[in-house]
């Protein structure tokens, strides 16, 4: 599946490794937040980057303590309509400071580009080869966002007391 | 009246053009049906038993004249020439097509109106008193705090794919005419002993299969705090909401299932977590959203104009006065509210050209206002007294003065199985029926307020549960069978109505209706004790007895 990251179809240097099979001696690997709780210290001297696969039904807590060495955390989409993993996405990036990768994966389409932009995501697997084509036109097709969140977008209210703060400057 | 400034105006084009893209995408087959499902869903588009159809969402129950004429455009030139009012302040057209959706849409942008999280499982159209701002002992007007939330709450990048829908409705009157009780989160505007504004905060309110009336989950929260606690619930239900079953997905089985101390405390947690968040509001920011509310400016009217009291003779305007109008709190003026249900009509029903007639008359006698209430009326909110005579004789003119407001003839009700693909029964046609039997004003008059409400399934988009009398379709062996409540209510002290007996056919449930009513005169203790307290005061008892006797 396609991967988007800084706008731009990449290809994954990750490989995601399945629980129970043997990891690679060194290079990028994806593994399972039960794998990666079983053993993070080993897990993390290992040569070679590591990201872990979090599912959506279970606290980000866990793996707070482990952030600041993680490469990658992916997010699961089960399906587009199933949305826990954006609170989850916020959490990480506004209460536990990740400054990692944040992928969004499983059902990711065009249509929760912003949305999931807005939570914090910086790198999104798609399902369709299209949707990944579109990313940049789509990242770009709001310029009014009424919420803050962490992604430094200005609010509208903010824009609007700016607004009122130089045409009082103005006066 | 909120006015939309460049910034609200921009996201809604936005939001047109997205829509228009994802139209021209399901129209080529690059969206599959499921995925386009939940991405009309999220603009108000229903597939229906013979259309599609499109929910406007009227936040807080405001419109200017303006955008009902554009309504009433959208009626005429995309639909059949009329819209439905719906119990959430929305209004739906039933035949609209696909391939026209996008541009009604941005004729409706035009006006500042959208179709956004009419639909889907978000946070829908944020509901309010229909009489705020006009109110007599209205503690401030709810709508600033409204239009905040439906900022908040638009487009939110986080709650936009919650477990189920999610309803807010906010009151600032001790007598709640938003049925926040019956919402997701309901909000009533109230003073700390230091007189600030804030609100006492509950939970897990709502109808469909399971109802149950919300729950406070924090007695005051600031106004200062109002967007960051609301996001401290969103985030809990987020999370923990059931996905399993979507009968089980909505907050209230949340609430319900950790029990309302454990869920606030969740909540309460969470919202200490967020800390002094960016959601914050100064009173800058509110003071900001406030001068963006325009007022009437009303002149010193005398309490009774000549004009009223040479009107008072006529029985047909009295009777009408006394029914329709209400106090408002400015000397001089009142409060008209709008009957959209004629005697033999579908309820909530508007045409494009009373519509127009409404907006008309909406410029010239209520500062070009109207509000739209859960009852499926609508309002005049600042009429001067002296133009009621002239205002009667030309709502009259449209079918519009039909005075039943709050009586027996007043009847909410769902689409039902005439449009809705979920609906097991009828609705429109009880509905009628149950005006013709008490079409009689002055029979009605006697009967006092008795709310019915009318829905077609188990999901109770008509709200029978808090119905005076609640009627709900079942389909039994293929055949359309109504179950029917008393004592339900809406509003401050909101109660789910009790069964009186075995469900009754088709054709049975305007006689059943008439005997309840017939019982209840035999029964209530004196003239104004009215039918939910008579029921409240006996219990369903005496009601199942004379009803099912001969049956």
């Amino acid at each position: 599946m396609p991967l988007v990251k800084n706008a731009r179809i990449v290809t994954d240097i990750f490989v995601q490794v399945p629980d129970g099979a043997e990891l690679p001696d060194d290079g990028a690997v994806l593994v399972s937040a039960t794998r990666f709780l079983e053993d993070p210290e080993t897990l993390l001297a290992r040569p070679g980057r590591l990201g872990v696969v979090w599912p959506n039904n279970r606290v980000v807590d866990d793996l707070v303590p482990f952030l600041d060495r993680l490469a990658v955390v992916a997010l699961a989409f089960p399906t587009f309509r199933d949305g826990r993993a954006y609170s989850q996405a916020r959490l990480l990036r506004e209460r536990h400071g990740y400054d990692g990768e944040l992928r969004a994966t499983g059902q990711v389409l065009r249509d929760q580009f912003v949305f999931m932009l807005r939570a914090g995501f910086d790198a999104f697997e798609t399902k369709k080869q299209s949707d990944a084509e579109a990313f940049a036109v789509t990242a770009k097709r709001y310029s009014v966002f009424y919420q803050p969140t962490g992604d430094g977008r200005v609010t509208a209210l903010n824009r609007r007391m700016q607004q009122r703060h130089s045409e009082s400057a103005g006066q | 009246m909120y006015a939309y400034d460049e910034l609200d105006r921009t996201l809604i084009n936005e939001r047109v053009e997205e829509f228009r893209d994802q139209v021209r995408r399901r129209l080529s087959g690059e969206l599959t049906e499921d995925e386009f499902k939940m991405l009309r869903l999220q603009n108000g588009v229903y597939l229906q038993l013979h259309a599609y159809m499109f929910r406007i969402a009227i936040p807080y129950g405001t419109l200017s004249s303006k955008q009902l004429r554009r309504l009433a455009h959208v009626a005429r030139r995309y639909d059949r020439g009329y819209g439905h009012f719906t119990t959430r302040q929305n209004i739906q057209f039933n035949w609209i097509k696909l391939a026209e959706l996008p541009d009604a849409l941005a004729d409706l942008a035009e006006v500042g109106i959208h179709s956004m999280q009419t639909s889907g499982n978000n946070t829908r159209n944020v509901t309010s008193d229909q009489w705020a701002g006009v109110a007599p002992g209205e503690i401030e007007d709810p709508r600033i705090w409204s239009e905040l939330l439906r900022q908040f709450t638009t487009l939110h990048p986080e709650f936009s794919f919650l477990p189920r829908k999610f309803k807010f409705a906010i009151t600032a009157c001790a007598h709640d005419r938003a049925a926040i009780k019956i919402h997701d989160i309901g909000l009533r505007l109230h003073k700390n002993a230091q007189g600030e504004t804030g609100f006492e905060v509950l939970v897990g309110g709502g109808l469909g299969r399971t109802p149950f009336i919300a729950k406070t989950i924090k007695p005051f929260v600031h106004g200062r705090d109002l967007l960051s606690y609301v996001e401290a619930i969103l985030r809990v239900y987020n999370q923990y909401g059931r996905r399993d079953n979507i009968y089980k997905a909505r907050i209230k089985i949340l609430v319900h299932e950790l029990g309302i101390e454990k869920f606030a405390s969740e909540v309460e947690g969470e919202w200490r977590a967020m800390g002094d968040s960016a959601l914050t509001l100064d009173d800058t920011v509110i003071e900001e959203i406030r001068s963006r509310f325009s007022y009437p400016r009303y002149e010193k009217l005398p309490h009774m104009p000549e004009e009223l009291r040479l009107a008072a003779r006529d029985p047909l305007f009295e009777r009408w006065r006394r029914n329709s109008v209400s106090t408002h709190k400015m000397q001089g003026y009142a409060i008209v509210t709008l009957s959209l249900k004629p005697v033999g009509g579908p309820p909530g029903d508007a045409s494009a050209d009373q519509m127009d007639a409404i907006a008309e008359l909406a410029d010239k006698y209520s500062f070009g206002e109207i509000r739209v209430g859960h009852e499926q009326n609508l309002a005049l909110p600042h009429v001067a007294k002296r133009d009621l005579p002239a205002l009667w004789k030309a709502l009259d003119k449209i079918g519009l003065a039909t005075p039943n407001v709050n009586l027996v003839s007043d009847i909410i009700a769902c689409p039902g199985l005439d449009y809705c693909s979920l609906a097991n029964a009828r609705s429109i046609p009880i509905a009628q029926e149950l005006t013709r039997r008490f079409a009689n004003h002055d029979t009605a008059g006697l009967i006092g307020r008795l709310h019915i409400n009318i829905s077609g399934c188990i999901n109770a988009c008509g709200h029978h549960h808090v119905g005076h009398i609640g009627i709900l379709g079942v389909e039994k062996n293929g055949e359309e069978f109504y179950q029917i409540t008393i004592g339900g209510r809406a509003d401050e002290n909101a109660e789910l109505g009790a069964l009186i007996g075995p469900a009754v056919p088709y054709r049975e449930v305007a006689d059943v209706v008439e005997d309840i009513v017939e019982a209840y005169l035999a029964l209530r203790e004196r003239p104004d004790e009215l039918f939910v307290d008579t029921v409240k005061r006996l219990g369903v008892e005496p009601f199942r007895e004379r009803v099912y006797a001969t049956r």
